[in-house]
Formats: structure tokens, C-alpha cells, sequence
């Protein structure tokens, strides 16, 4: 028999407690994520179609996607154009949007919920609303634009104009960031502005020297989760294009549930996955990276 | 100095008057969708494209909602997207509470590291993990029914438990260990001192938890088949491809599924902002 002192005993309890509640978070660790990691990871390196038994290939999977899939790339291309320019443009409007709410104009919370709403409704339902938007004959946006003479957009039966279509569906979601984004002007302490106005700051100057840097950290986060984003796209390139015309909104989890669910390449598919997994890892890294010349943290000056 | 302040209230007014005119070009911006979707959704399918634009539907066709009814069975599809997503909801108020309890309350060893695992494995896309899921799923014969969609969220979502655990930081430790002295147990502690006490943060986990659930689209495309099983999103989808010429039934069909949300934003447009800044600014 050990003997044990009542501190020692209470801390033991408090441990095994303390596992106990967060049990239900370790079990899908183990059994939601660890498991299928793993699973996943030994799948991509088979050839798998889930009816017949899986056949070990190597690395085969990875050398075919790189070395020779032309949709692949496609895919890989127009994930990438699409971030490139629908996250700086997200991010300016919803910046922009931001800072007009900020201003404490009257209304301000019906223009936060109108430009919200967009944001948190069902991406099936978006989509079917924005194809008969984008209808190439006599949809409303080429009626309007045919008022304003210019002429009509073949938006998404064009390889030029599909993924700009795209885009442009992004934009109108951006009341996402810009709630954020709000929220981080208002943290930005009233007194900056008021010394910066002693020192005679014109508007630009204090958004370029004070509002900026102060919510430098809210810019990033937002940042890397519209990049998360533009990789995650699937609902509305599977429902209004699903990728065409001629691959042009092939977005890339469309093309890895391509491979998984319709051409049932199981061993394929995870492999593309994990390539996903390493783009978006990259792509977060070099960000954070790169925010250390430009993000500012208060607590910095502190130390 | 009187008359730089007058200058600069002048120029106050000018920079409002310009914010007020962007901000209502862009609220008529981000209506048109709206408004022209509700308004197809009541149109003759004659007018959905014509030009002139006609925005206000002559005749106006109450009688698109009852056909879409009809060819849709929306009352079964809602029924379904109500049963998965309330129970879902409840699985994740349960777990993630209780889990990020043990994380803001209770010391065991290596709390610290699994914690750091806890927001590593946000990063982790869902694609990496969906094709053994799905593997795993189908041999427990979880295929075709809403289990693979329910038991999940028992398990808690890292970034609800992360949200949870902020909030539950900011309560202080006084009352729970004035409890503990009392000889309440953690049970007891988390139950009647803890859980009131973060109501307003699972207010916000309950909007997010609803909104994930009622939006979901891949989960139930890969994990159900039987059309009788179908919920809204997929229903809508499935909808789209036998009668994609009907836009102003699909419209109709797509205003009604929108609604429910619409109603919940009116109502928890407080919690829904709340969520955000939390994992906006803190996070």
C-alpha cells in the first residue's frame, strides 16, 4: 500500500477529472483524427477503388499527380488565381466597409446586418440565387449592365469569364471580414487618434499610422483564413459549373471529390489531399513569415 | 483655431455624406440578389428573363411556393435538416462545454500540450480526413443514416471548445472555488456554477453549431442516398437538376430554405457578432 499525503491524492483526482472532461474531445482526436491521419496517409499510397482490395503503389499517386495531371495543375492554377484576387479584393472592400461603419453613422447596425446576411446563408441556396444572376442571355446582370451600355458578360459559359464570375460571387460574402474587422477598429484605443491629431495628422496619415498598424494582426488573421477559404471551395463550383467550361472553375476539392466519389480513386484522392494539406501549410507559414515586417503586436512594445 | 475647427467639422460632414452614399450603393448591392430572388420566386416564368427588367411580379403567383411544394417535400426535407442539426447542436453544447471546462478549470498533467494540439488540428483541412471517415463510417454500417453527420459533433469542434475556453477565462475563479470549499464536486461546479455562467458564449456556439449544421452540403451528399433521407441543402441540389428550368419554383425553393437562418440572424444578430469577435480579434 502506497501512502499518499491528501495533497497528492486531490491533485491525482483533479487529473484523472480533468481528463475525464476533456474525454469526448480525446476520443475524436483518436478515433476522428489521429486515426484516419494515419488511415488517410496509407491510402494515398495505394491504388483503392473501396470495392476491391486496395494494391500498394508507393508513392505512385504523388509522381502522377505532379509529374503528369494536367487537371490537377488546373485545379491547382484556378484555387490559386481565384485566392490571389478574390482575398486582396475581400479584403480591401471589406476593410473599406469596416471603417464607413466605424464612423458612427446612423443606421449603422442595419448596414452591418445587410452586409452580413450574405455571409451565413446556405452556399447551395447562394449559388442558385447567382446562376440565374449570371444567365448569359437575359440575366438580370447583363440586363443592367445593357443599361449602362455596356455589353452583355457571358460570365459562366465562357472560359474567360467563368472564374471572374466567381470572384465577383466572393465579393458579395465579404460582410464576413468585415465584421471582424470592425471589431478590431473599435479596439483601437481613441487616444491614438487624439495625439496624432496634436500632431497635426491629416486623415490619411492616422489610417496610415495608426489605424493600420493597430489592426495589422486582425488583417493577417483574416488573411490567412480567407487563403483556408479559397482552397475549401466546393458547394458552388459543383453546383453551377461543376468546373467547366473546359476545366476553367475546376477549384481544387471539387477536383479531389471528382476523383474520390465519381472516378472512385480513393488512393488518389488522398494523395491530393495531403498535397492540399501541404499547399495550405506553405502558404499559412510563408504568411506568418512575412507578417513579422509589416504585423505590429502591442504587447512588443511592452517588453 | 475657430476657424480650423470649422473647417474640420465641414469636412466631417462632406467625409459622412460620402460614407453614407457608398454605404447605400452597397447596401442596394448587396440586396439585388435578395430581392431579385424573392421577386422570381412569385414571377410567371415568362418574366424571369426578360427585358425590360420587371421587378415587381404581375401576376403575382403565390401558387410558385405551393408547386414547389408539391415537387419538393420540403416539410420531410426540414424535418430531417431540424433532426440532424438540433441534435448535433445539443452534442456540441455538451461536449465542448464540458471539454473546455477541463481545459480552463481542471489541472492535469500535459493540459498545456494537448491544448496547443487541440488548435494545431484547425489547421488540418477536413479533406485530409473525409475519404477514411467515410471508410470508417460505411464499415460501422453508418452509411445512408445521419449518424456519421451526428456522432461527430459529440466530440466536440476545436474551434467551439476554444471559443469556450477564452470566455470561460474571463470568469473569475472566486465563485467555483468558493463552491469547492463548500464540498461541491466538479460536477457539481461545472454544472450549477460554470454552465450558467457561460450562457451568452453558447448562445454564439449554438448560432455557429446551428448555421454549420444547416448549411452543411458535402457531409450529407457523400454520407446519405435514399432521396427520403435528404436534407434541405442536398434536397435543393437535387431539386436544381430535374427541374433546372423552373427558376422561379427553384427560387421559391431556395427562399424557403434561406429563411430559417434569416430568422435566427434577426433574432441572435447580437451572438452572431459576439462569435466573430472573439475568434477575430482574440484568436
Amino acid at each position: 500500500m502506497r501512502n499518499e499525503t491528501p495533497i497528492s491524492k486531490m491533485r491525482r483526482k483533479e487529473a484523472i477529472e480533468g481528463f475525464l472532461c476533456i474525454s469526448p474531445w480525446l476520443i475524436g482526436l483518436l478515433f476522428l483524427t489521429v486515426g484516419p491521419v494515419i488511415f488517410s496517409f496509407l491510402i494515398s499510397l495505394t491504388k483503392w477503388d473501396m470495392i476491391n482490395s486496395p494494391q500498394f503503389v508507393g508513392l505512385g499517386n504523388y509522381a502522377t499527380i505532379i509529374a503528369d495531371d494536367f487537371r490537377f495543375r488546373q485545379s491547382l492554377r484556378v484555387t490559386l488565381i481565384y485566392a490571389m484576387v478574390s482575398v486582396p479584393l475581400g479584403l480591401i472592400c471589406s476593410l473599406a466597409l469596416a471603417m464607413l461603419l466605424n464612423m458612427n453613422l446612423k443606421g449603422m447596425r442595419l448596414f452591418r446586418a445587410i452586409f452580413y446576411i450574405p455571409a451565413i446563408l446556405p452556399p447551395i441556396a447562394v449559388s442558385m440565387v447567382w446562376l440565374m444572376l449570371f444567365n448569359a442571355e437575359n440575366g438580370i446582370l447583363n440586363v443592367l449592365l445593357g443599361k449602362l451600355h455596356i455589353a452583355p458578360v457571358p460570365w459562366l459559359t465562357s472560359t474567360e469569364w467563368a472564374l471572374p464570375s466567381f470572384i465577383l460571387m466572393s465579393l458579395w460574402g465579404v460582410g464576413g471580414g468585415m465584421i471582424i474587422y470592425l471589431a478590431g477598429l473599435q479596439s483601437v484605443p481613441t487616444q491614438l487618434y487624439e495625439s496624432a491629431e496634436i500632431d497635426g495628422a491629416g486623415s490619411w496619415s492616422k489610417f496610415r499610422h495608426v489605424t493600420l498598424p493597430m489592426i495589422s494582426p486582425t488583417i493577417l488573421f483574416n488573411l490567412i483564413m480567407g487563403i483556408i477559404g479559397s482552397f475549401q471551395v466546393f458547394a458552388s463550383s459543383f453546383v453551377m459549373t461543376q468546373g467547366g467550361p473546359a476545366y476553367s472553375t475546376l477549384f481544387y476539392v471539387l477536383y479531389l471529390y471528382q476523383n474520390a466519389f465519381m472516378y472512385l480513386k480513393m488512393g488518389y484522392a488522398c494523395a491530393l489531399a495531403w498535397i492540399l494539406f501541404l499547399v495550405i501549410l506553405a502558404l499559412t507559414l510563408l504568411m506568418l513569415k512575412a507578417s513579422k515586417s509589416w504585423v505590429y503586436y502591442e504587447s512588443e512594445l511592452r517588453k | 483655431m475657430s476657424k480650423q475647427t470649422l473647417t474640420q467639422s465641414a469636412s466631417r460632414s462632406v467625409w459622412r455624406t460620402i460614407g453614407y452614399v457608398i454605404l447605400i450603393v452597397g447596401s442596394v448591392i448587396s440586396l439585388i440578389p435578395f430581392l431579385w430572388m424573392l421577386s422570381c420566386s412569385f414571377k410567371d416564368p415568362a418574366y424571369i428573363f426578360s427585358n425590360p427588367v420587371q421587378w415587381i411580379p404581375k401576376p403575382w403567383l403565390w401558387s410558385n411556393y405551393a408547386k414547389a411544394f408539391e415537387r419538393m417535400p420540403f416539410a420531410l426535407y426540414t424535418w430531417n435538416t431540424m433532426e440532424i442539426t438540433i441534435l448535433s447542436l445539443i452534442g456540441q453544447l455538451i461536449s465542448c462545454s464540458l471539454v473546455a471546462f477541463g481545459f480552463a478549470r481542471m489541472r492535469f498533467p500535459g493540459r498545456d500540450v494537448l491544448f496547443i494540439v487541440l488548435l494545431s488540428t484547425m489547421m488540418l483541412p477536413a479533406q485530409v480526413t473525409m475519404i477514411p471517415e467515410f471508410k470508417i463510417f460505411a464499415a460501422l454500417g453508418w452509411y445512408d443514416t445521419y449518424l456519421p453527420l451526428i456522432v461527430p459533433s459529440f466530440m466536440g469542434a476545436p474551434f467551439f471548445i476554444f471559443l469556450l475556453r477564452q470566455y470561460l477565462m474571463t470568469i473569475p475563479r472566486e465563485m467555483d472555488e468558493a463552491a469547492r470549499i463548500d464540498g461541491a464536486s466538479t460536477w457539481q461546479v461545472y454544472r450549477h456554477i460554470l454552465l450558467p455562467q457561460m450562457k451568452p458564449a453558447l448562445a454564439t456556439v449554438s448560432i455557429f453549431a446551428f448555421m454549420g449544421s444547416w448549411n452543411d452540403f458535402l457531409g450529407p451528399l457523400i454520407f446519405l442516398d435514399s432521396p427520403a433521407k435528404r436534407t434541405l441543402a442536398l434536397g435543393l441540389y437535387a431539386f436544381q437538376g430535374q427541374y433546372a428550368v423552373d427558376w422561379n419554383y427553384l427560387m421559391a425553393a431556395s427562399t424557403v430554405v434561406m429563411l430559417p437562418l434569416l430568422i435566427i440572424f434577426i433574432i441572435g444578430q447580437k451572438y452572431f457578432i459576439q462569435g466573430v469577435v472573439v475568434s477575430g480579434v482574440k484568436g
